[in-house]
């Protein structure tokens, strides 16, 4: 028995929310690590430490917060608090549409954090954040969808414990989530919104005008929104948590992988894209499991 | 101690001959790896510690110096890179050149060198980091102060 499947068994629902919240920002900051540390070794350069991005993080907790608009501040708060508020709901085995949409909620906070400074930069980063979020949106609410036509529930934890593979009836939904995983974890070729490298033609995107810790927030919430998406992996691989497990940490390497490989997308081709893998795979996949699971 | 440990250097070209800023470019490539000391390139001067700037200021880009200094949240360190960035160099006489980054802003370390190797840059932003770490208590120091004397200001009703 896993420490996955002793978390997903535990009853007190308290337990589970102190857990998550206290373990996933520092297995987030460690996934960040580990992914410097690789693309690193993939450039042939030796990198940061693994802890670099906690090094990071508390630094810009004591530097000066130059604030230029009160909305600013209060905007990316929210964000942050509706990010662990969805994670938690995940992996307190709620509903699944629930968390989609508060996952949705969190990320307009962040976009109107953007629109609320005066930066053109950051005007142009919450733009593209909201085409994101448009080109994403369809195939989130489909991977739910298709989960609840071969389960019948949309709970998490109902889902978690599963004991039929989901990928083998949702294998169209499946890749349909991991391009839209690329933009969610804020990759290479869909890294349109902001980037944490430099010398790209908006700056840094939406997040220009934050410093201090109200950076170190998104910082931290970013963090948070990525265990939640490879939490969502695991519910493709569920009936075995160790198959579950071994599948997050390779796609998360193939995602590092990508990152690395692919320049970056112009927005058209993004929402074109996204669009059309989700039309492709994703809408397809359900249509066939529809008809097949019809008696 | 977290600053010594991910400095965010934001790097501006003030009109010099584009070999300093080759160099620090160059800095960053997989031969020298300025990333193995948490050193990120941010371009952008809200995220910024250290301010690497290279070239003789002259009168065009003497604003966008002070800009950039002024934008940058403390505590800040600035490092001038190459003898033109330090004393205005083969440029100093010219009638547009002011001759060195201090005399625009405050400069904290010098890296001299024309073009300045990518091993004395990285020299000049570790010293950097020392004296970040003093900014960060001083500028600790000064915040307390001034919450100090707000408070008092408030106690007394003298701020309105
Ligand atoms: S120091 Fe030399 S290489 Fe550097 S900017 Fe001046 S002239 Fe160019």
């Amino acid at each position: 028995m896993t420490p996955i499947d002793y978390y997903i068994h535990l009853d007190n629902i308290y337990l589970k929310a102190v857990v998550y919240v206290l373990l996933a920002p520092i297995l987030g900051g460690l996934l960040a690590g580990v992914d410097r540390k690789i693309s690193a070794r993939l450039q042939g350069r030796i990198g940061p430490p693994i802890i670099q991005p906690f090094y990071d993080v508390f630094k810009l907790f004591r530097k000066e917060k130059i604030i230029v608009n009160k909305f600013q501040n209060f905007n990316v708060n929210l964000f942050f608090v509706f990010m662990v508020f969805t994670g938690s709901l995940f992996f307190l085995g709620g509903d699944l549409l629930l968390v989609i949409f508060a996952l949705t909620l969190a990320g307009v906070f962040l976009a109107l954090a953007g629109f609320s400074v005066n930066s053109p930069y950051c005007h142009i980063g919450a733009e593209r954040e909201l085409i994101q979020m448009m080109s994403y949106d369809p195939m989130i609410i489909l991977v739910a969808v298709g989960m609840y036509q071969v389960t019948g529930t949309f709970r998490v934890d109902a889902i978690a414990m599963y004991d039929e593979p989901l990928i083998i009836y949702l294998p169209g939904v499946f890749l349909g989530y991991l391009h839209i995983l690329t933009i969610k974890l804020r990759k290479s070729p869909f890294d349109l919104a902001m980037s944490a490298h430099a010398h790209q033609e908006l700056v840094s995107g939406l997040k220009t005008e934050f410093s201090g810790s109200t950076l170190a927030l998104i910082e931290i919430g970013h963090w948070y929104e990525n265990v939640l998406l490879l939490g969502i992996i695991y519910l493709f691989f569920a009936f075995n948590s160790l198959v579950g497990l071994a599948a997050m940490l390779i796609l998360y390497f193939f995602e590092i992988i990508i990152d690395n490989t692919y320049a970056r997308f112009k927005w058209e081709l993004t929402f074109k894209s996204t669009w059309l893998v989700t039309a492709l795979f994703g809408a397809a996949n359900i249509i066939i499991l529809y008809y097949s699971m019809q008696p | 101690m977290f600053f010594k440990k991910s400095p965010w250097i934001i790097h501006y070209d003030a009109t010099s001959c584009n070999g300093c800023d080759i160099e620090v470019v160059a800095s960053l490539t997989p031969m020298y790896d300025l990333e193995r000391f948490g050193i990120v390139n941010t371009g952008n001067p809200k995220h910024a510690d250290i301010f690497v700037v290279t070239g003789a200021v002259n009168e065009s880009s003497r604003m966008v110096v002070k800009n950039i200094y002024d934008q940058m949240p403390n505590p800040k360190v600035v490092v001038a890179v190459g003898i033109c960035a330090t004393s205005g160099g083969v440029f100093r006489e010219c009638y547009n050149v002011l001759g060195g980054v201090d005399k625009v802003i405050p400069v904290d370390v010098y890296v001299p060198g024309c073009a300045a190797r990518p091993e004395s840059i990285i020299d000049g932003i570790i010293t950097a980091l020392d004296i970040l770490e003093r900014r960060l208590v001083e500028f600790r120091k000064a915040k307390s102060e001034a919450r100090r004397q707000e408070k008092k200001l408030r106690r007394y009703h003298l701020n309105d």
